[in-house]
């Protein structure tokens, strides 16, 4: 339980949510964390703390959460893959320079362990109510990724993959667990090193003619190296190719646009779901985090009762994959959306199926797990 | 064997997280799938707290709280007063008699008395009573073999204090053993 040392050896663990994302990151190739402590992410923190050492990185306990998120960007300027862990509160604090590492396109990986809110909310107690705030939290118009783990593996395998997005993108990952998860121990499989693919930034090769923010044709800039002679430009403020400032619409046109576009035209690398008993539904239970777990039951539950209804878990919340629920609206007569928040994703369905399902609500405002009658009798009640 | 609820209380110190992560483990490692879910909160430090483990060989597990225990574990009396509600008409509660006083509440359940804190005393340190009733649990749940429990207790416990829980360990099997035969005579 306590005895590891360096980089953890494949096999079978009985880890909590947190403790899988601390040993995901490392295993994913983050060597820098800053983080100022907050229920319910604090055992991210602890075992980072000793677990960095181990294995060469940088473990820091920053003065608060503005800049810990800050001192990763920073880190991660540096070459090393960064990450910080918070919860609501923190994450409220973050928002600021969460814009700034979407524009300046900085890879951080940010965890956000959603308790009941909102403010400080009950610390010790389950929520899902910042779903929104991290498509929206920072001002401006811009496009986020943001990934939630249902188990404790998927907290270790999501984690990896917030990494790699991260890397691919040059953007900033937030991985939505919530208290249920990372508190919660389960079984985890850690695989061979060998069999995960980890993707690193693209780098720039020649110093001579580059140009921060020049952008390949899969609209990602290549990022230069620190310390090995490359001029780099970089900066919040509308910039051009260079990274030099510019007050120019059309500037701001072709940046916003090709911020937006890299994630929205590559939607399909990134969007990840379940789709269980969905072929000949006429109800599809939508959830997501700690929550999917009883709708997934609740569905089992239906379907031995004889109802037809299927679930869809997300995986990937944004970008949102409307796609997945248009397809889906176009068979199906019901959706059902099980969260703890007030109906944060349940908005979500009812765009992108464009009227074409009804759409309903199940869950609570935070304090406490769903359990699987509650979501079953909403299915009884709408089928 | 579909879904079972085990629930131990005690108070912080005691090991009762250890207890829920030590069993969670063992049913892993078993090959059932499993979830345990400590108490958390300011409430847990010295006061009352609580290990929730949830084992299904079926089933993948959904929510990991206990809300119908079939097993109720207790080693403290306000453990004991907050969760003997929890446990089913049935359901199995084993207790520390020398640190909890039953009530009228308690002839819903199977009783077994297990002396684990006088018992680890006996073994070398009271320390290590949560392993005693693991093992005890062990013995009178038979969910999970014994090999296993004890191969999971070796992993829950730092190394210079493996010989002290495995002889814990067995001392509380031993005891669990025995009262389950005296029941069949």
């Amino acid at each position: 339980m306590m005895n590891l040392v360096g980089e953890v050896k494949p096999g079978m663990y009985f880890w909590s949510g947190n403790d899988a994302i601390a040993e995901a990151a490392i295993f994913a190739g983050c060597r820098f964390y800053a983080g100022y402590p907050i229920t319910p992410s604090n055992e991210i923190a602890e075992r980072l703390s000793w677990r960095l050492p181990q294995v060469g990185g940088i473990f820091v306990q920053m003065e608060d959460e503005i800049a810990s998120i800050v001192s990763i960007i920073g880190a991660s300027w540096g070459g090393l893959k960064s990450m910080t862990a918070t919860s609501g509160p923190g994450f409220s604090l973050m928002q600021e320079n969460i814009g700034l590492a979407v524009m300046m396109e900085v890879p951080i990986v940010i965890v956000d362990v959603q308790r009941a809110g909102p403010s400080t909310g009950i610390p010790t107690m389950i929520g899902m109510g910042d779903v929104q705030q991290a498509k929206w939290g920072s001002h401006g118009p811009y496009e986020i990724i943001a990934l939630s783990p249902s188990t404790v593996q998927e907290a270790f395998d999501l984690t990896i993959m917030a990494f790699n997005l991260s890397e691919k993108f040059r953007t900033p990952v937030i991985i939505l667990a919530d208290e249920g998860i990372s508190h919660m121990y389960e079984k985890v499989v850690v695989p061979d090193p060998r069999d995960v693919i980890i993707i690193n930034r693209k780098l720039a090769k020649d110093p001579n003619g580059y140009l921060s923010y020049k952008a390949d044709d899969d609209l990602v800039p290549p990022m230069a190296p620190v310390g090995e002679g490359f001029r780099i430009q970089s900066t919040g403020l509308t910039h051009d190719e260079r990274g030099y400032p510019s007050a120019d619409p059309e500037v701001q046109n072709v940046l916003v646009r090709r911020l937006l576009d890299k994630i929205r035209k590559r939607k399909h690398e990134i969007i990840d779901y379940r789709m269980y008993k969905c072929e000949d539904a006429d109800i599809v239970v939508v959830s997501y985090g700690s929550a999917a777990r009883s709708a997934k039951s609740a569905v089992d539950m239906a379907r031995k009762e004889g109802i037809k209804v299927g679930f869809l878990q997300l995986k990937t919340i944004w970008p949102f994959p409307d796609e997945v629920i248009f397809e889906l609206a176009k068979k199906v007569k019901k959706f059902i959306v099980a969260e703890i928040n007030e109906g944060q994703i349940t908005r979500e369905v009812e765009r992108a199926s464009k009227g074409r399902s009804e759409v309903f609500w199940v869950g609570n405002y935070g304090g406490r797990w769903i359990f699987p009658e509650e979501v079953l009798g909403k299915i009884l009640e709408v089928k | 064997m579909s879904r079972i609820e085990i629930l131990i209380g005690g108070f912080g110190g005691q090991g009762i997280l250890l207890a829920g992560w030590i069993l969670g483990n063992a049913a892993m490692l078993r090959g059932y799938n499993s979830t345990y879910l400590p108490s958390y909160g300011p409430e847990a430090r010295g006061g009352r707290c609580a290990s929730r483990v949830v084992i299904d060989c079926e089933r993948e597990v959904d929510c990991p709280l206990v809300r119908n225990a079939d097993y109720l574990i207790v080693m403290y009396q306000e453990a004991y007063d907050s969760y003997i509600d929890l446990l089913k008409p049935g359901g199995v509660l084993i207790y520390d008699n020398d640190l909890v006083t039953l009530d009228e509440r308690a002839k819903k359940a199977k009783i077994y008395a297990v002396p684990a804190t006088k018992m680890a005393e006996s073994v070398g340190r009271r320390i290590v009573a949560n392993i005693v009733m693991i093992g005890a649990f062990t013995a009178i749940s038979n969910l999970i073999d014994k090999e296993t429990v004890k191969r999971s207790v070796i992993e829950g416990v730092r190394g210079r204090y493996v010989d002290l829980n495995v002889r814990a360990f067995e001392v509380g099997y031993e005891y669990g053993r025995k009262l389950v035969e005296s029941e069949k005579k």
